[in-house]
């Protein structure tokens, strides 16, 4: 499969990938700011969501809200924020691209005259919500922070998750949005992608004329960071929960880098599905587990491999661990055997095929695109990326197995019910997350 | 070069106008129903497999059965044990997933062109002579019974399972698809037997099948698959029938109380479900109710969404839907809500209600972008193999005429404001229950003042 683009970049030195795709209706605009929590200062976390939000209120020249002329107009839309870039989307009907280019343009152009002390406060608070919504209300919803906390260094920009701390919101100020736009949200540091039913030619001129004018800004440094050595760990966390679940984390690979689609293939053989090695040991057989899951989460400056379990009734976090040990050792001993590889071979090849069935969206095409743009500086990456996968043995899966997982160290945190610490691996140091 | 004037916004160009792609329709000897449609471009094909009934088609005494079933089918076949069945479908590649709703229950394959052969055939395997052996059902039903328990961490579970039990109290929509702890340790081996032979019979099923195939080549693979499936010799069950054929009591006139709390000791959020019993999918006025709605609570920029989220700042969201089933489905708005502002966002919430079919009637201002929104976009809705097949099954669920989806822009349009009037009439505040799931001590007080009365203190378990 193929997904041919042009790609041009403006003057200002935003680019612009285009992606013709005729059989349905609709356009897909998609932005990418290449900012994310990673850019975020200790004790201001959660800003690079937070300014997120506001690029919906309003801008210089439509100050009436992001949402109201785009839905009119067909449009879906939505935005998102990660540790290493916020995207943004429409999808609309044809002869509304003009419109969401207009709308994408001045905002990134014409944001901050438009922004108030009033909007700034109530997003903040809307922000505070999503973060009990979606953290402290739901179970389980701290252990993330527990595991970035001990997995990276004080000073380490994946220390903190992107919804950051309450404290920290509170604490920003407005001036601290205007320095960010300034210094994040501008032609040089964004990726611009078009697809669905257009014309090249005229989506391109089209998104000269309301970007091409647009100043670039300064530009922006890759992060510093210091290099994230993991350190052995075991915590637990009390939480509202029926049963007890373990979270086994290492450092790994980032995205794109060697081991990276091993490890892919790694979490695939251990915990993809009921033919899974855990699933079928833990779950299947002796039914000391409700659910098991391995997932290498691939980010910029490196990725977090993790196993996670749940305990069925009656068993304790310990007697998972050690039957996710022994598959864990068994995988980075000899690799998946060829039908496995086969297996998580079809399925990658098969996921990039599902994955181009759309033009729009989080994952689809147009989302793609940038992904690949920002990254590798190669929006055409999609045959390289499935190439990782096809040349992947039993060997190299080990390999990355043992470099990754069974010779490093990791972070193991257990959350309990309330009270019920016997539940926990032995020797967890409690903590407690807010 | 385009010159851009950043003085007025671009109106919009028109819409093409949406066609929806020729189906074909066949049935098989057995009375399975088969549509097909023809979508190129990306090398996939989607398979959906229909069956026309539901958790609504549960015994009263054994919630949860139809979900079991359900659950039970991939756990093998024939010589086939459940590990056999997903190794083979992954090795495709293939994705296979079950959902059970109150009406339906769907099967969906998604896979490429050229395993659709073998991933269909083992879907028939399942579908048609599943194992149900009791080992399996031992497993399955503990894995079901774990989950249940878990959703009592979960606060919007929790308060789904409240709400439909308020306002349908035994009715068969007062139960969510999981069912009960009591009906799931009812349950035995022979009853997912029973269910299966009486319920999953080809003349209960349509199968969808849409993609990157001719016509005949999708028939062709779903004949090859469910050609030898045939009915069992017994007749069903005439509760399931009665089901089957929409015949059901009606649902309670009024909801069993106007207020209910579960507690949720130290809850950072309460989780709201505002709603009564609606209108069944046949409703004359369908489409003034989806107006309706996306004025009321079903876009960003609607009243409920404006308020309480942009303006109050008491949420990172709400939403209303009208939910149109077989019988009344819910009307519901949904929010969670900062503990501290409980009371006032559900007297903001009621305070919409009350105005749109009031003293702050739907205006012509929000009409427009109103229909335009569930219009303009609608041929996104079809993009994918699957979401046709979507669309398609829904129309076959409910019997809807075949043009049902090419006619509903021109539906929509038709909507006037005197239609939305009328249609918010259905929102009837006396019949209207609040369900609240959080810190009861904290706000308690709060509730007292909504003139609601004492709120009913419930458990998941009532």
């Amino acid at each position: 499969m193929d997904v041919p683009y042009t790609k041009h970049t403006l003057g200002n030195g935003l680019p612009v990938l285009i992606h013709e795709d005729r059989r349905c209706p609709i356009v897909a605009v998609n932005l990418w700011y290449h900012v994310g929590s990673k850019n975020e200062q200790p004790g201001r976390t959660g800003f690079a969501h937070l300014f997120e939000h506001l690029m919906f209120e309003g801008s210089e020249h439509y100050d009436h809200g992001y949402f109201q002329p785009l839905q009119q107009a067909g449009a879906v839309l939505n935005g998102s924020t990660n540790s290493d870039r916020t995207n943004y989307w429409e999808v609309v009907p044809p002869g509304a691209l003009e419109l969401a280019l207009w709308m994408e343009s001045d905002r990134m152009g014409h944001l901050l005259p438009a922004l108030t002390e009033e909007k700034f406060r109530n997003q903040r608070d809307v922000v505070l919500n999503e973060r009990r919504q979606n953290y402290e209300n739901r179970p389980y919803g701290m252990a993330g922070m527990a595991i970035v906390d001990a997995l990276y260094p004080p000073d380490h920009p994946y220390h903190w998750l992107t919804i950051g701390s309450p404290d920290d919101l509170r604490a920003a100020s407005l001036d601290e949005v205007r320095a960010f736009f300034a210094r994040y949200y501008h032609p040089g540091n964004a990726s611009l992608a078009i697809a669905g039913d257009v014309d090249s030619d005229a989506a391109l001129a089209l998104a000269d004329a309301y970007f091409g004018q647009l100043p670039p800004g300064p530009p922006v440094c890759p992060v510093a960071h210091p290099v994230a050595t993991a350190r052995e760990a075991r915590l637990v966390l009390e939480d509202k929960v029926e049963l007890p679940r373990l979270y086994l984390n290492w450092l790994s690979p980032a995205i794109f880098a060697p081991g990276d689609s091993d490890l892919d293939l790694a979490a695939d053989v251990l915990g993809d599905g009921k033919s899974s090695r855990l699933y079928r040991t833990m779950v299947y057989e002796r039914r000391i587990a409700t659910d098991v899951t391995a997932v290498q989460q691939s980010r910029e400056l490196g990725g977090l491999f993790q196993l996670i379990a749940t305990a069925a009734p009656g068993h304790g976090l310990a007697e998972l661990e050690a039957a996710m040990n022994a598959e864990l050792a068994q995988v980075a001993q000899s690799g998946p055997t060829a039908a496995e590889l086969e297996r998580g071979l079809a399925q990658a090849e098969a996921q990039f095929i599902y994955r181009i069935q759309v033009v729009g969206g989080f994952g689809g095409k147009s989302d793609q695109l940038n992904q690949y743009n920002v990254f590798v500086g190669d929006p055409g990456y999609f045959h390289r990326d499935l190439l990782r996968y096809r040349e992947a043995t039993p060997a190299s899966v080990a390999e990355a197995g043992r470099r990754a997982l069974t010779d490093a160290p990791r972070v193991a945190v257990s959350v309990v019910p309330r009270g019920r610490f016997d539940l926990a691996l032995p020797d967890s140091t409690t903590v407690v997350y807010s | 070069m385009t010159v851009i004037d950043r003085s007025r916004l671009p109106t919009p160009g028109p819409d093409p106008a949406f066609r929806f792609p020729v189906v074909s329709r066949r049935t098989l000897p057995s009375g399975l129903r088969v549509r097909t449609v023809e979508h190129r471009g990306v090398p996939v094909v989607s398979f959906l497999l229909l069956l026309s009934s539901g958790s609504a088609a549960d015994p009263a005494r054994l919630p949860g059965l139809a979900a079991l079933t359900a659950d039970m089918l991939d756990e093998g076949s024939g010589p086939l044990s459940a590990l056999d069945i997903e190794d083979a479908l992954s090795s495709m590649g293939a994705q296979l997933e079950t959902e059970v709703g109150s009406d339906a229950t769907v099967l969906s394959l998604l896979t490429l062109p050229r395993f659709a052969d073998r991933a269909l055939g083992l879907v028939a395997d399942i579908v048609a002579r599943p194992r149900l052996s009791v080992e399996d059902f031992d497993r399955v039903r503990d894995l079901r019974l774990n989950r249940l328990r878990q959703l009592r961490d979960l606060a919007p579970a929790v308060a789904d399972l409240v709400f439909a039990r308020v306002l349908y109290a035994d009715h068969p929509y007062g139960r969510l698809p999981i069912g009960t702890t009591g009906g799931l340790e009812g349950a035995s081996a022979a009853d997912v037997a029973g269910f299966h032979r009486d319920v999953w019979r080809p003349s209960h099923v349509t199968i969808v099948a849409v993609g990157d195939v001719s016509h005949d080549g999708l028939f062709g693979a779903v004949e090859r698959a469910f050609g030898w499936w045939t009915a069992p010799a017994s007749g069903a069950d005439p509760a399931v029938t009665a089901v089957l054929n929409g015949v059901s009591a009606p649902a309670p006139a009024l909801p069993s109380t106007p207020l209910a709390v579960v507690d949720r000791p130290g809850a950072a959020q309460s989780e709201l479900r505002i709603g009564q019993v609606a209108v069944p999918r046949e409703t004359p006025d369908y489409y003034a109710l989806l107006v309706l709605n996306t004025i009321l609570g079903g876009q960003f920029v609607s009243r409920l969404n404006m308020n309480l989220r942009e303006d109050k700042g008491y949420t990172y969201g709400v939403r209303s839907g009208f939910e149109f089933r077989r019988a009344p489905g819910p009307f519901s708005v949904q929010a969670a809500v900062q503990t501290a502002v409980t009371a006032e966002a559900i007297r903001e919430v009621l305070n919409e209600l009350g105005a749109i079919r009031g003293p702050r009637p739907a205006t012509p201002a929000e009409l427009e972008p109103a229909k335009s929104a569930l219009t303009r976009g609608y041929a996104r809705s079809f993009e994918t193999a699957g979401q046709i097949g979507r669309g398609l099954a829904q129309l076959a669920l409910y019997e809807l005429p075949d043009d049902t989806l090419e006619r509903f822009v021109p539906s929509i349009h038709a909507v006037d404001i005197a239609a939305v009037t009328a249609a918010a009439e259905r929102l009837d505040l006396s019949r209207m229950t609040v369900t609240v799931v959080g810190d009861r001590e904290r706000i308690e007080p709060g509730l007292a003042g909504l003139g609601l009365g004492a709120p009913a203190v419930l458990g998941i378990d009532d």
